[in-house]
């Protein structure tokens, strides 16, 4: 099961052993991560599972879609090229270590 | 030796399995217990009549949270088991085995059910369905759908949201709405006009101020036809019934807790009853001389639930948040938030004959309430206005302009 990390504003960090197949926001929100909600269980409708893409891991996920474009202007923190709602990103074996910034708010 | 719970909840839905997470998510160390009397562990309505309905998730895949989540954060369940009697005065509730449990707090999340029309008008019967629960939706995905035909009896969120999924697998649909409008109690003209193009262009032969007035049914007790009040019949495969919900508000009004129009409670999802508080789609919020609003709506039963989680915590944070809500409906995602009710002027923005468009409701110069169809940017700024109080700048309403508030 690989390691998500997932990093708060004050830079605590807690690591998320996550199964593969999965979304990110469905690891966190069943690790009760803070920060990231996840409203509406993962149907592009509530940008509330916005993350900030470590800059070291932004080529290593597969790109935005459309939809999800979409809602990250819906997000209650400014959205960056980092920027992803993790309900779309599937956890892979290759993201072991894959470290998230959780950010100040969600909603 | 009667089990006692620091914390019992009383529904497996939105409602009953997010104040579950809730409180662990705030490290509550108390004893908490969740009855359900479904099958399933708490699972998510909303996809039901989306994604679930097409055959692209699994039940599984609807699980709030898997199984393994409550046993790691010590939260009991127990699922197919029915509380039959609540005690506040006790501290105490009956499930429909006998077992007696004691309780410090309670939370009410009991939902609803369907609202069905008269068994004299409509007698149960193997084509008819009702849908709210994953069980009446897999009852539903069991039958013929490519090429059957079916009546679906009202133009609300589930009756549209259902059609449009059942219309693109090849059902041929009749939808009947006794009112002149769709979702006539939710929206706007324009927006009502908006789906009815929609279900039109889809293929649905949309009805407005249609009524029933009987059904017939085969020697083997199927319905077969639909009589409705302009005189025509229509043969169908199946029917489908969507009139709304009634809260489940037995329960409570047995213990002897205020009910009207749902279980009453304040800001803190408190009842009158000390230690028990009721959320979700059977909750009635009065607050302090406002007039109730009942939501009944999946955002709105995880806020009650972040209400509840915090006030058992001891931290005391009234939702304010302008309610909101999303709609599917084929290849669109309607955004909602506000209410369109007391507005004096409509704005709208983009186009109603694209998939661009936005509708703003108004009251007095406030923002009251948005509709949005394809425009994220509007929609977000909008709800951001209406959490502020609405006080929008009337100059950014103009098209070509972002939403602004003063």
């Amino acid at each position: 099961m690989p390691d998500i990390i997932f990093e708060q504003p004050d830079g605590s960090r807690r690591i998320v052993s996550a199964s593969t197949g999965r979304s990110v926001m469905k690891a966190a929100t069943e690790a009760l991560v803070d920060g990231i909600i996840g409203e509406c269980g993962g149907d592009l409708s509530c940008a509330t599972c916005h993350v900030f893409v470590d800059e070291q891991w932004a080529a290593a996920l597969p790109p935005r879609g459309s939809d999800e474009e979409q809602m990250l202007a819906v997000t209650s923190e400014e959205p960056t090229d980092n920027s992803r709602l993790c309900c779309q990103v599937v956890v892979t074996d290759d993201l072991d270590g894959l470290v998230l910034h959780v950010p100040e708010t969600q909603r | 030796m009667t089990p006692s719970f620091d914390v019992v909840i009383i529904g497996g839905g939105q409602a009953g399995g997010e104040v579950a997470a809730g409180l662990r998510a705030r490290r509550y160390s108390g004893s908490v217990l969740l009855v359900t009397d479904e099958e399933h562990l708490p699972y998510s309505r909303p996809p039901l009549s989306k994604a679930y309905l097409r055959g692209l998730v699994s039940a599984d895949d609807l699980l709030l949270r898997p199984a393994r989540f409550y046993a790691e954060h010590d939260i009991t369940v127990r699922t197919s088991a029915r509380v039959v009697s609540l005690d506040p005065d006790a501290g105490a509730l009956v499930l429909d085995d006998g077992e007696r449990v004691a309780w410090k707090k309670v939370v009410l999340a009991t939902g609803g059910r369907p609202r069905r029309l008269p068994e004299t008008v409509l007698p149960p019967s193997d084509n008819v369905h009702y849908v709210r629960t994953l069980a009446d939706v897999d009852r539903l995905r069991a039958t013929r759908i490519d090429g059957a035909s079916f009546v679906v009896v009202g133009g609300g969120y589930v009756g549209l949201e259902i059609a449009s999924v059942l219309a693109r697998l090849g059902a041929r649909i009749t939808l009947v709405e006794a009112a002149d409008r769709l979702l006539a109690r939710v929206t706007s003209p324009v927006m009502s006009e908006y789906f009815l193009r929609l279900h039109r262009s889809e293929g649905v032969d949309v009805r407005v101020s249609t009524s029933v007035r009987s059904f017939r049914r085969s020697s083997e007790g199927r319905v077969v036809e639909v009589e409705v009040d302009d005189g025509s019949v229509i043969s169908t495969d199946e029917v489908l019934v969507g009139i709304g919900m009634i809260p489940n508000t037995e329960l409570a009004e047995a213990a002897g807790i205020a009910v009207d129009n749902g279980i009453v409670v304040d800001r803190y999802g408190r009842t009158r009853a000390d230690g028990v508080y009721a959320i979700g789609d059977v909750a009635n919020v009065v607050d302090a001389g406002a007039p109730g609003r009942r939501l009944e709506s999946m955002p709105n039963a995880a806020a009650h639930a972040r209400v509840v989680a915090d006030h058992i915590v001891g931290t005391a944070l009234p939702h304010t948040d302008a309610p909101w809500f999303w709609s599917d409906q084929y290849d669109l995602k309607l955004q909602a938030a506000g209410t369109f009710q007391g507005a004096d002027e409509v704005v709208v923005r983009g186009d109603p004959a694209t998939t661009s468009v936005c509708a703003l409701y108004l009251a007095d110069g406030l923002l009251r309430g948005v509709d949005a169809i394809g425009r994220p940017v509007d929609y977000a700024a909008a709800r951001k206005i209406l959490n502020r109080g609405g006080r929008i700048d009337p100059d950014t309403l103009a098209e070509g302009r972002p939403l602004a508030a003063l």
